[in-house]
């Protein structure tokens, strides 16, 4: 695997000297089920208030929970996929909290034992290097209700359609030490889930979401007290967060006080922390086994055969795209950033030089949709109809300059690009006959100009372009740099 | 197992259990009393044997992906003490 080098040392400076930022994620992933964990109302986005909400969600009494099994096989999946240990025998707790957006007074989650044990994910960063970060759990447990605080200005108003949603909280190692490592992370776990399809990954709807655990100490030393900065639902404010939350810690302790550990929010428009809840017995959440749920027991059998199911991840996908067609990391990384554009790049590559197809589809193609705010989904192009333009570049037909103007013609809806290249006579001139009858006329027509040349070699630009005006673009560039300079005497 | 007053006092209020303070010293006494009841259970020896969180032998029961519930807002709101536009509506709770 590539492990490649790592860039230099994130590190604060302060009065006293250098200090290291400790970090470890929760992430918070909405499972893509159609309906709750424990009940049978939707999970749909977008409802009015308390429409997607059962008796169960809104904890009348005597309600009893009965677990959806497609949310217990999104979490094994997703265990699967990140190499871990599947805990064949877990179970559910209670976390004892009061808030009105939970309305049984408890969390139903798994303390103890959950559902998936240790695995680890390789992460990518944005230039393709990697590195390993511990993953210490996943576990399934409910989303709360949504405190609306701005309707009135003595009230609360609270919905509870989230409520009892199916959430894998997916816990890390502290192994991350900047704030650009903590991104790549969460971004790779964004793509992993989003390979899986056990989670939409939806950052803006909160479907994905991240816990962020901060500690600062000077560099190889102990672990530092660390705090919780809750419910950061963008890579860009994760990073903000990060960055904030470690120098207000560096600063405390350099000012020889110490760090509480505390639940603090990240505001994102004064670009700072604060604390959250400042009540003494904030943690003591007196979790014990749930009584109204039995041992969730997986049969081995069923866990191989969600095994078997699973897709090329990233990270092989990843390998394979460098191993098999020779890519560079980067280029690799940005095909697996959406498996629809890995499978369109193998698609066009098909018999091709894939270094020349990896342009075409990164930059032309993909620059061009994305420009208009679409995906790959959306391409007017097929890739079979990149690979025949790669093929035309590959026989000599037609010269890369005239591949961008039949590369326009496709996207324009005109079809197949040998057909363009036929209807519109966009074939390479190679025909030294006709380039040479062209250049002697140009040399003729402007004695100065090719007197110019032989003194200062640089000036036969001009001729190239007078050539390739003649032939309309069409004219092989080698081609007429060579009959030039014979002509010419340089 | 002795619990004092201090105790019963923090977890009363992690309960939301309103006590008097002249309470405190007489519920601690007989939480007390209750526990010293209960371990003795701790004469059984119980090395190697996993904890049992229910007396039924069976595996949790499981329902498929489907959406069966919900839409029912009038009945969820029917006990609130407020509501308005279909929201519970409760005392401000912002920190």
């Amino acid at each position: 695997m590539s492990t490649t080098t790592a860039p230099a040392p994130y590190r604060i400076q302060g009065r006293t000297g250098e200090w290291e930022v400790v970090i470890g994620l929760e992430v918070h992933a909405q499972v893509a089920s159609q309906a709750k964990l424990f009940s049978g109302a939707s999970t749909a986005f977008g409802a009015g208030p308390n429409e997607h909400v059962s008796l169960v969600d809104a904890a009348f009494p005597g309600m009893l929970p009965v677990i959806n099994r497609f949310c217990v096989e999104q979490a094994v999946r997703t265990g699967l996929g990140l190499r871990a240990r599947i805990n064949l025998k877990s179970r559910f707790d209670r976390k004892n909290y009061f808030y009105p957006d939970l309305p049984a007074g408890y969390q139903i989650s798994q303390y103890k034992d959950p559902v998936v044990g240790e695995g680890e994910l390789e992460v990518t960063r944005d230039d393709g290097s990697t590195f390993k970060v511990g993953i210490e759990r996943l576990h399934l447990e409910q989303d709360a209700g949504k405190s609306l605080h701005d309707q009135d200005p003595n009230w609360t108003y609270v919905d509870l359609n989230r409520a009892g949603v199916a959430l894998m909280e997916i816990v890390s190692r502290p192994d991350l030490r900047s704030p650009e490592e903590a991104a790549a992370y969460v971004k790779t776990l964004r793509q992993l889930v989003r390979y899986l399809g056990t989670c939409d990954g939806d950052m803006e709807k909160g479907n994905l979401r991240a816990d962020v655990n901060v500690s600062v100490r000077k560099p190889g030393g102990p672990l530092g007290a660390r705090c919780e900065i809750k419910n950061v639902n963008s890579m860009r404010f994760i990073q903000q967060a990060i960055a904030y939350e470690a120098r207000r810690q560096v600063e405390i302790l350099e000012d020889g006080g110490s760090i509480d550990q505390e639940t603090r929010l990240y505001d994102p428009i004064r670009g700072e922390t604060r604390s959250m809840r400042s009540k003494e017995e904030a943690h003591d959440y007196r979790y014990f086994p749930d009584p109204d749920l039995l041992p969730l027991e997986l049969d081995p059998d069923w866990v191989r055969a969600i095994e078997a199911t699973l897709p090329e991840l990233p990270d092989a996908k990843r390998s394979r795209l460098m191993r098999q067609y020779g890519l560079s990391a980067y280029d690799a990384t940005v095909l697996v950033s959406d498996p629809e554009r890995a499978a369109f790049f193998e698609t066009a590559a098909k018999g091709r030089d894939p270094k020349l197809v990896v342009n075409w589809v990164s930059n032309d193609l993909v620059g061009r949709l994305s420009g208009e705010g679409k995906d790959i989904a959306d391409s007017p192009i097929p890739p079979e109809h990149i690979g025949e333009l790669v093929q035309l570049i590959e026989e000599g037909v037609i010269s890369s300059k005239i591949a961008k103007t039949v590369f326009d013609r496709m996207w324009a809806g005109e079809g197949a690009p040998r057909a363009i290249v036929d209807r519109h006579g966009l074939v390479q001139v190679t025909d030294t006959g006709l380039i040479e009858a062209a250049v002697e006329r140009l040399i003729a027509a402007h004695p100065d100009k090719a007197e110019a040349v032989k003194a200062k070699p640089q000036a036969i630009g001009w001729f190239v372009g007078q050539v390739m005006k003649e032939t309309g673009g069409k004219a092989n560039p080698a081609a007429v740099n060579d009959i030039l300079k014979a002509k010419l005497g340089v | 197992m002795a619990i004092d007053a201090a105790t019963v006092r923090r977890v009363a209020k992690l309960a939301r259990i309103a006590e008097p303070e002249e309470r405190l010293e007489p519920l601690a006494q007989e939480l007390s009393a209750i526990l010293d009841w209960i371990e003795q259970l701790d004469e059984v020896d119980t090395d190697g044997v996993e904890p049992m969180t229910s007396a039924v032998a069976a595996a949790l029961p499981m329902r498929e992906d489907v959406v069966t519930d919900g839409q029912k807002r009038d009945a969820v709101l029917s006990n609130a003490p407020r509501q308005a536009d279909g929201f519970f509506v409760v005392p401000k709770v912002v920190e």
